[in-house]
């Protein structure tokens, strides 16, 4: 076959992009380059940063929202956003507490932060696809409602005495510096990644972000995805909860509050579109990794934490302008 | 030629072209409105009716032509300037804000001001109760818009034109959406506008009402003016010839007819407000033609047969079988496929590229346990978008950077992955080039051939004519006239789309 011909039977290539191309141009790229800048500086800054042990504790710093931000990245590449995480951890962290009032042992207090967790993801998936509300308003409806919940069964008390053995979720290691929850983290991102990039799901995932009507109109079932990836998002704030709850090993209601914007950056920084469409989730964890030692680099040399959110959220309006102001430079050039 | 007193036209275009890319939608056309008159603009789907409305105000600005006022030629109005010019148009949906009440609507932009520049909200209220009175209008104008029903609306549209003084009033199918009795009642306030010596332009495609209102006629077709004239001189048959009377030039391929098995069976289909009780069978091998104005039910229905929506009644067998559709995937499971009219939203996935486009319904065939499996997705895709002869650069490029007619064969390639019994396309060649036309309908032929049953949506009567085996007419949600191909003939289409033999029957 004659690639020149432009008759019928003219060959279209696959790609015109050489893959290796492709991965220089791209967000991903730039991240791990920042990743690198800001390992070299920290190592420079202070003698502490490179110690294997002290990394390690600095991992606990995104793990757990980087659980999260997995399901979230999904769910805000398929253009809704679950704005209620934070608010479900308090709710299955409540239920947990309560639950070893009663007496319950390790595997029951896993069972409820996890279910907990799935229940509270079906019911902002049956608001948002069932009844078609849209996700940002029910969401910020169901993040003080679960946290509401929380606050009428504590109060101003707190849940202790969780059992000894339950502290291995937050505070075990499974090998050297591993710890549990990096291994899981780690593990949650090879099986977000999979799903994402190389399923039929992940595709109908893009295809919905991209244009949802389209998607339907392309025999995509459009509202069961969206119902999955609601649930697969409670499910990691469950998840996520047992890992806070055992971590901290006590519960109050104000726990893990704000953290749900974390996630939202963490995933944005990432470079998934806020509109939807597009992102990785290699770019989710390389996000996770900047803010990671950013925050430890920074109380290293004991920069109080205000102004690490500053830094944060200078970063993120930074990366999101910065790809615009780039392109407007170029065809003002061009 | 007449001597009448409004023998001097209020507003004049003369030469007036314009193109878009690919389209020429208006060539040399010229359109004179004379005040106290209604001239009624006539023409099929895409003659250019809505290009000229959008010209007169000021959304588009032509790319020749001239434009007199009292017989001085003035600048084409632009869209602010729509107003000072004298020109208003109430459109099918008109343009008013829903969140404002009926007085700021008639008066947005131009409210009589109080003290510190601040609306006068009561002398407001008061100028809109008078200019409603003035039309005959019952309307409370502090009533918020968006609780008025079509014909309302249309009511505060009018008092909007009088307010700024208008002296042309475009109605573009101001009726399409009215009941017999607001009809009526929109009659006698187009009477009332004609004594204060308006000038009117009225689009309609119903020529009963045409006949009953207006009092000049200009037909447009395909961008050019055909002819214009007093309605007094001319008759119904007259101007369906002049509207639809090309020789059919274009070249539609031949075929072979030996029409197969039946595939699909429709059996009273009904929905609670957009058709009601279709039935027909499609046979392998046939084109099904679905003429009718626009709104006549002809998308919606084929969307119900496609799974977006649901119908209330009916059922639908294929192969004999039951069918059950309740999801655009069952459809496509039975092997009934949709190529939508409205390609940018429903059509092709921008942003996705072109391969994953073709892919999209196809999954479960090119994936093993749902995990993706590349190599075989570009195959597929390389296999249909060659023969539909696609032109791209390369099969992942963004779908969306392509052309409108690239758009649709990759939609149609998606589609023939599936290897579906029943292709529907809703208005397939609207708004591409001739060039293109040709080569979707020799592909259309081509499908039919190898035994896929084809039902086309159009509202373009060469295409229709050209095109079908068969030709099925749906006027206001409903079946109204099946033609074979030897009875079809470009005035029974119209007769039967426009309900012209009813009235005359009635």
């Amino acid at each position: 076959m004659t690639g020149a011909s432009a008759t019928k039977g003219r060959q279209i290539p696959d790609s015109l992009t050489h893959p290796a191309t492709r991965l220089l141009k791209s967000w991903e790229s730039l991240l791990a380059v920042v990743v690198v800048v800001i390992f070299v500086t920290n190592s420079f800054a202070s003698p502490y940063f490179l110690d294997p042990w002290s990394l390690s504790d600095a991992t606990y710093n995104v793990t757990e929202k980087l659980m999260i931000a997995f399901a979230m990245a999904l769910l805000i590449i398929a253009g809704e956003i679950d704005l209620s995480v934070a608010s479900i951890i308090a709710l299955a962290s409540t239920a947990m507490g309560f639950a070893v009032t009663l007496g319950a042992g390790t595997p029951e207090l896993v069972a409820i932060g996890v279910g907990v967790g799935l229940i509270c993801g079906l019911f902002n998936a049956v608001l948002v696809t069932g009844i078609g509300l849209p996700s940002i308003v029910v969401t910020i409806g169901t993040m003080s409602l679960f946290r509401g919940l929380s606050y009428i069964v504590l109060g101003d008390k707190a849940y202790t005495g969780y059992p000894a053995d339950f502290a291995f979720f937050g505070q075990g290691y499974v090998w050297w510096v591993f710890s549990f929850e990096l291994v899981l983290v780690a593990g949650l991102g090879g099986v977000f990644g999979v799903l994402l990039h190389r399923t039929n799901f992940g595709r109908a995932v893009y295809a919905i972000g991209n244009n949802p009507t389209g998607a339907l109109f392309s025999g995509i079932r459009v509202a069961r995805v969206k119902f999955i990836l609601f649930l697969l998002t409670g499910l990691m704030s469950g998840i996520a909860s047992v890992c806070l709850t055992s971590r901290l090993g006590s519960t109050r209601p104000s726990i893990a509050v704000g953290a749900e914007l974390e996630v939202v950056t963490m995933v944005v920084l990432g470079g998934v579109n806020i509109l939807g469409g597009s992102g990785t989730i290699p770019g989710v964890v390389l996000a996770a990794l900047v803010m990671g030692l950013v925050t430890f680099g920074f109380g290293l040399l004991n920069v109080p934490g205000i102004v690490m959110s500053i830094f944060i959220g200078l970063l993120l309006i930074g990366v999101i302008a910065l790809p615009r102001l780039w392109a407007r430079l170029r065809i003002q050039r061009g | 030629m007449q001597a009448s007193p409004s023998d001097r036209p209020v507003l004049r275009l003369s030469g007036i072209s314009k193109s878009f890319p690919g389209v020429r939608a208006l060539s040399g056309v010229s359109l004179a409105l004379y005040p106290g008159e209604v001239t009624a603009l006539i023409g099929e789907n895409g003659a250019g009716k809505s290009t000229m409305v959008k010209i007169l105000t000021g959304i588009y600005q032509p790319d020749a032509g001239t434009i007199e006022v009292d017989g001085q030629v003035t600048a084409f109005p632009t869209a602010a300037a729509e107003a000072t010019a004298g020109v208003t148009a109430i459109h099918q949906e008109t343009v008013l804000f829903d969140e404002l009440s009926v007085a700021e609507n008639i008066f947005l932009g131009h409210a009589p001001r109080g003290r510190f520049g601040l609306i006068d909200k009561a002398a407001m209220v008061a100028q809109a109760r008078a200019l409603l009175a003035r039309i005959g209008a019952n309307l409370d104008p502090t009533i918020t818009l968006k609780d008025l029903g079509i014909a309302n609306k249309h009511l505060v549209a009018i008092a909007r034109a009088l307010s700024i003084d208008a002296r042309v009033v475009v109605m573009d199918e101001p009726t399409a959406a009215l009941s017999y009795k607001e009809i009526e009642e929109l009659y006698e306030l187009v009477e009332r506008l004609k004594a204060e010596g308006k000038a009117i332009l009225f689009i309609s495609h119903k020529f009963d009402e045409i006949f009953r209102i207006a009092d000049r006629w200009t037909v447009f077709r395909d961008g050019e003016l055909v002819g214009a004239g007093m309605m007094n001189a001319v008759d119904e048959a007259q101007l369906v010839q002049m509207m639809v009377g090309r020789p059919v030039d274009q070249i539609f391929p031949k075929r072979q007819h030996s029409l197969g098995a039946p595939v699909l069976t429709v059996a009273g289909y009904c929905h609670p407000t957009e058709f009601q009780d279709i039935n027909f069978t499609l046979h392998m091998g046939e084109i099904l033609g679905f003429y009718g104005l626009v709104g006549a039910g002809r998308s919606e229905f084929m969307q119900a047969l496609f799974g977006i929506t649901r119908p209330s009644k009916g059922a639908c067998r294929i192969d004999d079988r039951i069918a059950v559709i309740r999801s655009t995937a069952q459809a496509i499971a039975h092997g009934i496929v949709y190529v939508p009219e409205d390609r940018g939203r429903q059509g092709a996935v921008k942003g996705l590229p072109i391969y994953q486009n073709v892919t999209l319904p196809s999954l479960g065939r090119t994936s093993r346990h749902g995990f993706l499996r590349l190599a075989r997705e570009f195959a597929l895709a390389r296999q249909y978008t060659e023969r539909l002869d696609l032109r791209a650069a390369a099969l992942d490029q963004d779908v969306g950077l392509l052309s409108g007619g690239n758009q649709q064969k990759v939609v149609i390639a998606k589609w023939l992955a599936t290897r579906p019994r029943v292709i529907i396309l809703d208005e397939p060649t609207k708004g591409i080039d001739i060039g293109s036309k040709a080569a979707v309908h020799a592909f259309m032929a081509e499908l039919a051939a190898e035994g896929l049953a084809v039902i086309m949506v159009s509202s373009e009567i060469p295409e229709v004519l050209g095109m079908s085996d068969r030709v099925i007419v749906m006027r206001e949600g409903r079946m109204v006239a099946e033609f074979g191909k030897a009875a079809m003939s470009p005035e029974a289409l119209v007769r039967a789309a426009a309900g012209i033999g009813e009235r005359a029957a009635a």
